[in-house]
């Protein structure tokens, strides 16, 4: 017998009062209906599924574990069960890989009605111990909601484009506000809340009313790799535009640029492009590939710009900007890329708050940094109102 | 000036302010500041109801508003005889806006200093050395905090001097007219009462207007920033920003007729009441001054400068709370400090 067969698998409570029970059709159905899927205690969480299959896979997205793990099926039922040890606060997106003559299907877990939206689908979301959706990336009654429309916009770099505008509850036009522009905005809006996150803080003082300008990229792989003509759409055609068409305070330090992954690179870049035009950024899980020698890189060809881009960077930090929010999950491959870029945007004086969750590469771990970012970025009227 | 009285929080339902203006026998209108409110100023209808005698809400926002306008957006009541046509004031709109500004910067720059040297008095209170040394560097650490708390205010008073010797507001036509109709509301009123609000936008119009000067024969009642602007110093706090962790930070000087206290409104909801470190730390940088933290039925008069009564929450030097703080002890005791920043 071999030592990984000798291995003392950990099984959940419930799970082992499963297995020394009666196993019958009506104590399995029970055991469903008693329990919340994935199982959570102090340490463990035990991901179950049934059915019938030749094999269940936990596939994951956490870098750092296999992504794949195989589901023990509990003998004399059609449950099958495997247990992770999750660190408090965690929260990982998963699906279950679902084998029958002998080709695996993806499919959401049945029992968790936990499920992330992205624009390739959904995933079934795991919450460790103490994790919580927030409260404020939830409709409620008491913030008054922004305005959103769309305009078209006839760029000289990209023809006719539209992007999104959000105006806030209280607008008014005599008043001057902050501009946050939003690489995917339209994507943030979608699958990370970003209109009730934005209700929700500027109702509770949290941060001040403010423009915010939704952008989105047919081709985002490309435009948002360092590329010239993106940088020019934004800081020469969009924010003109806006400054003309909104009542904004027109200096840098009420401009923002804010993005996600390659979006983050876009933001960025831009900024990088035109030094001091853009007085804080907001770069979330940012695709910062970049090799200490050579310029190879072991995540393709998209990237290739992107590490002549950072290399450069990296090789000559400047400030340009003055304050940076930046943020990743601990579970993303791009930890280490994020890890590292602290010390060098930390050395041109810029003033730079670095935060990380137990999360992976996706929009509900930016939807949940928003806060924190959006509020040290641009702190609302809560220290000077005393009601 | 009369009788300063400064309350916790006015939770609606609240009859605090009803039953001081009854205990002081007063039953005329009173003269009411919501400018704190800012837009939702003129919402004052439930605020009112509860005092027991009328009000006249003296719109200090709205008329900072129409000064400020870029266009003339406002429309006087119906029947006043108010001359707001001439009372638009392009040239100290600038200048007012310029100087906010750099405020505003001048706030952002001091912050960054004060958690710089945070930051270093935290990195020295864990280093390992006797005690003795330890307690004479914390002595610094707080020195040096307190240094930048006085730097602070001095430019930020230079540049409200300046604006002032510039601009001279109290003489302008533009001003003049406000504060005339001002004079004419507050002169038979029964007392001035104070709203609580954004602390920095009342400071600036109770200053823009000269509200205490015309008030000088009123009693005060102030809650919550109401209450902060009437100290000889403002102080922002929040120990639970969203953003994680924040330093207590000086505004600016008040108006002074409540001289001698920090006021702490909300605390229930603002300051880690069980950090004794912290509380320590915040009651030595603001020594000599008492750290008073208001929260709802807190109540305390001034007369002459001098609190003559009290019921707070004290933030003392030994990092303690004292719930039971009645400002007995101090009837006399402290001397009347004199205003630091006047009204304009």
């Amino acid at each position: 017998m071999s030592a990984a067969r000798t291995k003392v698998v950990p099984i959940a409570h419930s799970i082992a009062q499963l297995a020394a029970g009666p196993k019958s059709k009506a104590a399995v159905d029970a055991f469903f209906a008693n329990n919340q899927f994935p199982l959570v205690d102090d340490v463990d969480t035990t991901f179950v599924w049934r059915g019938d299959a030749q094999g269940v896979n936990l596939r994951h997205w956490v870098f750092g574990l296999p992504s794949s793990h195989p589901l023990t099926r509990l003998d004399g039922t059609d449950v099958w069960h495997f247990t992770l040890k999750l660190p408090p606060t965690s929260r990982v997106e998963y699906k279950f890989e679902i084998i029958r003559h002998g080709h695996g299907e993806w499919v959401g877990d049945p029992h968790n009605p936990n499920r992330a939206h992205d624009p390739f689908g959904s995933n079934s979301v795991a919450h460790g111990k103490g994790y919580q959706v927030p409260d404020w990336s939830r409709p409620i009654a008491s913030s008054p909601p922004g305005r959103m429309d769309e305009v078209w916009l006839d760029s000289q770099v990209f023809g006719r484009r539209s992007y999104g505008i959000y105006l806030p509850a209280r607008f008014r036009r005599a008043r001057r506000y902050p501009l946050l522009i939003v690489h995917d905005g339209h994507d943030y809006m979608r699958y990370a809340a970003l209109g009730y996150v934005l209700d929700n803080l500027m109702a509770r003082l949290e941060i001040p009313d403010m423009v915010v300008a939704l952008t989105s990229s047919p081709d985002r792989l490309h435009e948002y790799a360092n590329d010239e003509r993106h940088a020019r759409y934004i800081t020469d055609e969009l924010v003109p535009h806006l400054e003309r068409h909104f009542p904004l305070r027109a200096d840098p330090q009420h401009r923002c640029l804010m993005g996600a992954s390659f979006g983050a690179v876009a933001a960025l870049s831009t900024a990088w492009r035109r030094p001091g035009f853009y007085g804080k950024l907001l770069l979330q899980s940012g695709s910062f590939a970049f090799t200490d020698i050579g310029e190879g890189n072991r995540r393709g060809p998209l990237f290739d710009p992107v590490v002549q881009f950072m290399n450069q960077l990296r090789a000559e930090p400047r400030a340009m900007s003055e304050r940076v929010f930046l943020s990743c999950g601990m579970y993303e491959s791009l930890i280490y890329e994020n890890r590292s870029f602290v010390p060098v945007l930390q050395s041109t004086g810029m003033d730079l708050r670095y935060s990380e969750s137990r999360d992976g590469h996706n929009w509900e771990n930016w939807r949940d940094r928003l806060r924190e970012g959006l509020s040290w970025l641009f702190p609302g009227p809560l220290l000077m109102v005393y009601e | 000036m009369k009788s300063v009285t400064l309350v916790g929080p006015q939770p609606a339902g609240s009859e605090q302010v009803a039953r001081i203006l009854a205990q002081r026998g007063i039953k005329r209108p009173v003269a009411l500041v919501t400018a704190g409110w800012q837009e939702r100023e003129s919402e004052d209808e439930a605020l009112i109801a509860s005092f027991g005698v009328p009000a006249v809400n003296l719109r200090l926002h709205a008329r900072s508003e129409e000064l400020f306008a870029d266009s003339l957006r406002y429309a006087p009541p119906e029947g006043t005889n108010h001359a707001s046509k001439l009372a638009r004031d392009p040239e100290l709109s600038t200048a007012y806006k310029a100087r906010q500004e750099r405020l505003r910067h001048m706030q952002v720059f001091y912050r960054m200093r004060l958690e710089s040297a945070d930051d270093v008095a935290q990195a020295i209170a864990v280093r390992h050395v006797d005690d003795a040394l330890l307690e004479e560097e914390q002595r610094v650490s707080i020195d040096i905090l307190k240094r930048l708390d006085g730097d602070h205010l001095a430019r930020c008073q230079r540049l409200q001097d300046e604006f002032d010797a510039r601009c001279t507001p109290e003489q302008r036509p533009s001003i003049a007219l406000h504060r005339k109709e001002l004079a004419a509301i507050l002169e038979p009123a029964g007392a001035l009462v104070i709203a609580g609000g954004h602390v920095a936008s009342l400071l600036n119009r109770m200053r823009l207007f000269g509200v205490l000067d015309l008030a000088r024969h009123l009693p005060i009642i102030a809650w919550s920033a109401g209450a902060m602007v009437l100290t000889d110093r403002i102080v922002c706090f929040h120990d639970y920003p969203p953003y994680g962790k924040d330093i207590a930070q000086v505004l600016d000087s008040g108006l002074g007729v409540a001289p001698g206290v920090v006021v702490l409104p909300d605390p229930s909801h603002r300051v880690r009441m069980d950090d004794a470190r912290g509380i320590r730390r915040f009651a030595e940088r603001m020594a000599p001054a008492l750290c008073l933290a208001m929260d709802v039925g807190a109540e305390v008069t001034f007369e002459g400068g001098r609190i003559v009564s009290g019921q707070a929450f004290l933030l003392s030097t030994r990092g303690e709370v004292d719930r039971d703080w009645r400002g007995g002890e101090l009837v006399g005791t402290r001397p009347a400090t004199p205003s630091a920043g006047g009204p304009a």
